[in-house]
């Protein structure tokens, strides 16, 4: 794949050095593979258990929690943090394991959402209504990224997926077939709020750095896309974390060389590819089971 | 030990309401029975108990010469039909790994690099032949007819090497070829393994020729014995409280006749679409209609 931009050569290594020239680079890539990563493998669970709609919820809270911490002047990350962790908490306690009472769960949860968006709206009201900063809590900060965030994320990142190692595999099993899981004695419903958890952490996370309303193209977009590619589990997260990390940085790199932003290119680019094989598997049924 | 399941004067009760009582039965190792009533009689309440999902109100409880909750990890249970959603993207064989390990914390190690990944992956091959499902297991379950996620759910009930196999309605759904498949796989496994099955029917009919024993539940109360000596006028009209008629054909389909509706009870049976197929078998209304016969 090659990538055509104006200032862009053929020469890829002078491009990487160009792309790296600049700390702030640097950091949005770093940042960003670490968040790719996190959000491809707690996105793949996430779209298994049919879930997208909590996520949805849980990036939308994450706004009013940073326009909260941007109001009482402390680092926007408490912000993000702390509203997905308690949105999370508040989801698990909405929710229930099992399919019988999704749609009941769907509104109350919608409710949930408008009453964010509201909160949200209030406090950066309340802030002066400062334009510039309303767009990167929606929009992301991706080049705007210090190494203290990093390490920070990295820290993150790392505790979220050893949880996740250390419950994936019966996480799975009530994901898939959660009525014979909890005869064999999963704990079921403990496992639904530890995921709402991990899914609020993946999303604070990923959120400060595209924004409350493109967490979607991390989260969402590479794990549908994984799914419809390959029906193994482990393949499937795998290629789930791979696409995430790909099109972060193929976007970001993309955005370095032209006048776009980044999230623009991040959510084209994981979009670009779902459509594309989801064309490319939709005419053969016999695809299926790659 | 030769008892897989006893009861001894044992009552049931969901929510403080009674759901049956005063039953007392004892099923063998390696029969093959089937448990039936009326919708709300109290047949997955029955499962629950030997379960030990459900303590008994009064009277014992033994599950292959144990209490219920320590013989758990000797059976394998498959409960009351789930369908896979169209767009569950995970292949049938997958499915059946997770009754061998699912439950188990931590990731799995590669194949490759593991014996016991090996050896779980051939036992996984192993069950999946056992039922003749080779041929779609790599496909989405998602993807599969009713028929074939049926068949194989078994083997993940099956792979652990379970003593005692408790199926749920296997057969709700499934078209009458189906059926009569799948009831003749498990009365092979019941017999090849040695594994007791306890299976869950709304119709004995198509089960009828492999059946060692039948639990009958209804009116509050349960009865056991072979097939033709439970499934008869004066032990169900007995039972029910009220005049039952049962009526054989040529084909040797039993009908049952004059079944009230269960309404009364709710036993948490869950799940029950259909009020009106409460019979065991169904009441075909051209017979019914010739009234009583023999």
């Amino acid at each position: 794949m090659s990538l055509s931009g104006p200032h862009l050569s053929w020469d890829l290594v002078a491009d990487w050095e160009q792309l790296t020239a600049y700390p702030f680079m640097v950091q949005a890539l770093e940042a960003g593979a670490i968040v790719a990563v996190m959000a491809g493998a707690i996105g793949w669970f996430m779209v298994l258990r049919r879930q997208t709609f909590a996520g949805h919820t849980l990036a939308v809270i994450s706004f009013p929690g940073a326009a909260a911490a941007t109001l009482a002047a402390i680092p926007i990350a408490f912000g993000y943090f702390g509203a997905c962790a308690l949105g999370a908490l508040a989801l698990a306690a909405v929710g229930r394991e099992g399919r019988g009472g999704r749609s009941g769960e769907s509104a109350a949860i919608g409710t949930v959402q408008a009453f964010a968006l509201g909160l949200g709206f209030l406090f950066v009201g309340l802030y002066g209504g400062q334009l510039a900063g309303l767009e990167s809590l929606l929009f992301g900060t991706f080049l705007g990224i210090t190494q203290g965030q990093v390490v920070t994320l990295l820290c993150i990142a790392v505790a979220v997926l050893s949880v996740l190692a250390v419950i994936g595999r019966p996480l799975f099993f009530t994901s898939v077939d959660g009525s014979v899981a909890r005869a064999g004695g999963v704990p079921t419903r403990a496992l639904a709020v530890a995921f709402l958890l991990l899914l609020g952490m993946a999303v604070a996370a990923t959120a400060e750095i595209t924004g409350a309303l493109l967490v979607f193209a991390l989260l969402v977009t590479p794990a549908a896309t994984a799914q419809l590619i390959t029906a193994r589990p482990a393949l499937g997260l795998a290629l789930s974390v791979v696409l995430a990390f790909l099109v972060t940085w193929i976007g970001l790199g993309i955005a370095y060389f032209s006048p776009y932003p980044v999230g623009f290119w991040v959510t084209s680019l994981s979009f670009g590819l779902y459509v594309l094989v989801r064309l490319a598997a939709a005419p053969p049924r016999l695809r299926a089971a790659i | 030990m030769t008892e897989a399941i006893t009861l001894s004067g044992a009552a049931a009760s969901r929510g403080g309401a009674p759901v049956w009582s005063g039953v007392d039965l004892s099923i063998a190792r390696g029969e093959f029975v089937a448990v039936l009533g009326p919708n709300g009689a109290g047949k997955s309440t029955f499962l629950d108990v030997v379960l030990g999902l459900l303590p008994l109100s009064t009277g014992g409880v033994s599950v292959l010469g144990e209490a219920p909750r320590a013989a758990r990890v000797r059976i394998g249970y498959l409960p009351q039909r789930r369908s896979f959603d169209a767009s569950t993207r995970v292949r049938g064989i997958d499915v059946v790994r997770l009754g061998l390990d699912g439950a188990r914390w931590g990731l799995p190690l590669p194949t490759a690099l593991s014996p016991t990944a090996r050896a779980a992956n051939a036992k996984v091959d192993e069950v999946v032949e056992l039922v003749g499902a080779g041929g779609y297991a790599e496909r989405p379950i998602g993807t599969l007819s009713g028929g074939e996620q049926q068949r194989l759910l078994i083997p993940q009930a099956l792979v652990r090497d379970p003593q005692m196999l408790l199926l749920d309605e296997p057969l709700d759904s499934l078209d009458l070829p189906n059926q009569s498949a799948v009831a003749a796989l498990v009365q092979r496994i019941c017999r090849t393994q040695g594994v007791t099955v306890v299976l869950v029917a709304h119709d004995v009919n198509p089960i009828l020729g492999y059946l060692d024993r039948v639990v009958y539940f209804a009116g509050g109360r349960g009865v056991e014995g072979p097939p033709r000596d439970v499934i008869q006028a004066d032990v169900l009209s007995e039972l029910y409280g009220s005049p039952i008629e049962v009526v054989e054909t040529q084909s040797g389909r039993l009908i049952v006749v004059g079944t009230p509706d269960a309404h009364g009870h709710d036993g948490g049976c869950g799940g029950h679409d259909h009020a009106s197929d409460a019979e065991p078998v169904h009441a075909d209304p051209a017979v019914a209609e010739r009234g009583p016969a023999g």
